[in-house]
């Protein structure tokens, strides 16, 4: 038992990275998908052990093959992390027992094997990305989720999932290479690759020019994967397009995992007196955050399309993480983690309403959900319950974040920006009566007939905005496990 | 003057990566030939390579295979040039996700022109009803 303990942190990237090809071997429909589900709970499992394992400020270290560092790579495991790990397995287990969703009707008959193959590559980048100590690493399972999600995206059912796939592609590795060419010059100034290494012997070149110019790169480059405006000319298609359970997936895990890699490398690694005292981006940062809180909120408000809508939300609440980043304080990075936590629970819901939607409708555009409420009464209750969430109010997890983002502003006296959050949740509240208005007031053109989604897309649905009434009533697991993590990064950064 | 171009002479190597990215970085960016973006982003990748096997040589050093009772030998780092063997990995895998993504692309709308697939998806937003890959 203590061995399995032991291995831990490997086998949380390697269940997944072996199941892949397993997948590929076993080929039956019907296995594969009961496969993929046990393999991604069990990633569950493994996080949350992990997870019970570093609450206390212990931090796991595994080493491969023996090798201690600066001579080998190792995986570091702290309340960071392990938390993130947490998030992205946990939408990972919910997301995928709702199967493909509508990808079914793109997906050559026998073929849908490929579809979970690519789904539980993606699913171990996301991992090693959050889990791995050694920066180069990070680079490599980031472009392994990534080139898995242009796959996934362009499954869409609409040709134009294509075009949204390559344009993802062309931003998303212009992006990687960025964090590459900002990791070759890191290198180059301290001769290592491990975080921790690098963090030391960082404080000694911090001056020089090139450590300026490869955070440049680093943080440009996470910021396009990120999609913080105005780098999210990306977003949008690609969520919109993608079959909806991609969708679903992506918008709860891949941007929570280049917020952890910002987090990351701000205060973990070239430390928060280089990053805000000397270079200053939360000059650039929290002004482009709260563009993004008002043009995402704003051109959500705009859109036809219900996965559109949500897709610029997304845009908005990104805004929401980088501004608790930028006030480079312990509350203000604790509040962004909150709002990992708690948009990822609330927009898995209600990307997997639009799957629920997608699948009786045959599309998402908001002409066509008029009178859903009768038609799928439970589908869109759920809209409503994870909408409210996405607005704030009390008794959701929107509220909590809201509470600690407003609260981490207040505290370093910045009125002005807790006001403009508090103003940016009004246009959410927009956006999402004109949801429920369609839904519930509009007048269908045809017959009405009560037809819901299928049980196996309902139920994951209600299982993500249970868990955000849940986390929203007691919301002490994902504000303490922040808390934690955020003093454990400044102590260490200190 | 003088100083600058000695300054960057000295540094010729960096010269050429930077020269390298720049053109794959315009290439990308202005081109809408879609297999000439994905060719633009495969020069852009391969400048990083140079960049990194540039920054593992050291001066007077020599290929980093042990001499054995030679104490006293410099190597070069080899530690860059296996990075890049990763890297060119990943980029030989981007290159090739990207130009299937283009025959899809030319499948479905017999162009690889970012400007007329541009103009199909406005004809067809006008006529009103979602395009599809059949």
């Amino acid at each position: 038992m203590s061995d399995l303990a032991f291995h831990l942190p490997v086998l949380q990237v390697l269940i997944p990275l072996l199941a892949a090809p397993l997948c590929f071997l076993l080929r039956n429909e019907a296995i594969v998908r009961v496969f993929t589900v046990a393999v991604s709970f069990t990633c569950f499992a493994i996080s949350m052990s992990l997870l019970g394992q570093v609450i206390d400020g212990q931090v796991v270290v595994y080493e491969f093959g023996g090798w201690a560092r600066p001579f080998g790579i190792e995986y570091r495991v702290d309340i960071l992390n392990a938390f993130v790990l947490v998030v992205v397995s946990g939408i990972a287990a919910v997301v995928f027992s709702a199967g493909p969703g509508q990808a079914r009707r793109v997906i050559p008959e026998g073929r849908e094997y490929l579809f979970y193959s690519a789904a539980l590559l993606c699913l171990t980048g996301l991992l090693g990305v959050t889990i791995t100590g050694d920066v180069f690493n990070i680079f490599v399972f980031l472009e392994i989720s990534s080139l898995s999600s242009y796959i996934l995206i362009a499954l869409g059912q609409s040709r134009r999932a294509l075009m949204a796939a390559f344009s993802y592609l062309i931003m998303g590795t212009i992006g990687a290479t960025f964090l590459l060419i900002g990791i070759g010059l890191m290198y180059q100034m301290t001769g290592t690759l491990n975080m921790v290494d690098m963090a030391e012997r960082l404080r000694d070149v911090s001056h020089t020019r090139t450590i300026f110019v490869a955070l440049a790169f680093v943080v440009v480059g996470i910021s396009i994967k990120l999609a913080v405006f105005p780098l999210h000319q990306w977003l949008p298609n690609a969520y919109t397009f993608a079959p909806p359970m991609v969708s679903a997936f992506l918008a709860s895990t891949a941007t929570k995992v280049a917020y952890y890699l910002l987090v990351r490398f701000c205060f973990g690694i070239f430390g928060l007196t280089l990053v805000f005292e000397k270079v200053g981006i939360d000059v650039l940062l929290l002004p482009l955050s709260v563009a993004a809180m008002f043009v995402g909120s704003i051109a959500a408000i705009y859109q036809t399309d219900f996965k559109r809508l949500l897709a610029y939300s997304s845009i908005a609440q990104i805004g929401y993480m980088t501004l608790g980043l930028s006030l480079a304080t312990e509350a203000g990075v604790s509040a962004g983690l909150i709002h990992v936590f708690n948009h990822a629970l609330m927009k898995g819901a209600l990307f997997l309403v639009a799957a629920c939607v997608a699948w009786r409708m045959g599309g998402t555009s908001i002409e066509a959900m008029k009178g859903l409420g009768q038609r799928m009464p439970m589908t869109m209750a759920a809209m409503v319950v994870a909408g409210l969430a996405l607005v704030g109010v009390p008794g959701t997890v929107g509220f909590v974040s809201k509470w600690a983002l407003v609260s981490a502003a207040l505290e370093k006296g910045e009125l002005f920006i807790a006001f403009l959050i508090m103003a940016s949740s009004v246009l959410a509240l927009v956006y999402v009566w004109k949801l429920v208005e369609v839904a519930y007031f509009a007048t269908p053109e045809a017959e009405i007939e009560k037809k819901e989604a299928p049980l196996r897309m309902l139920i994951p649905t209600w299982i993500l905005v249970g868990a955000s009434i849940y986390f929203g009533i007691f919301s002490g697991f994902a504000v303490e496990v922040a808390d934690l993590a955020a003093a454990q990064l400044f102590a260490a950064g200190m | 003057m003088m100083d600058l171009a000695e300054h960057l002479l000295a540094r010729w190597n960096y010269l050429a990566v930077i020269i390298l990215m720049m053109i794959g970085l315009y290439i990308t960016i202005s081109r809408g030939n879609l297999v000439k973006k994905v060719m633009g982003m495969n020069v852009f990748q391969v400048s990083v390579i140079l960049l990194y096997v540039s920054m593992g040589k050291v001066s007077g050093g020599t290929a980093p295979i042990l001499i054995e009772g030679e104490p006293e030998v410099l190597y070069s780092n080899p530690l860059p040039h296996v990075l890049m063997l990763t890297a060119i990995v990943v980029g030989v895998a981007s290159t090739a996700l990207g130009l299937a993504l283009v025959v899809r692309v030319k499948e479905a709308y017999e162009t690889v022109e970012e400007d007329e697939i541009v103009a199909l998806d406005r004809a067809e937003d006008e006529r009103g009803r979602p395009g599809s890959v059949h």
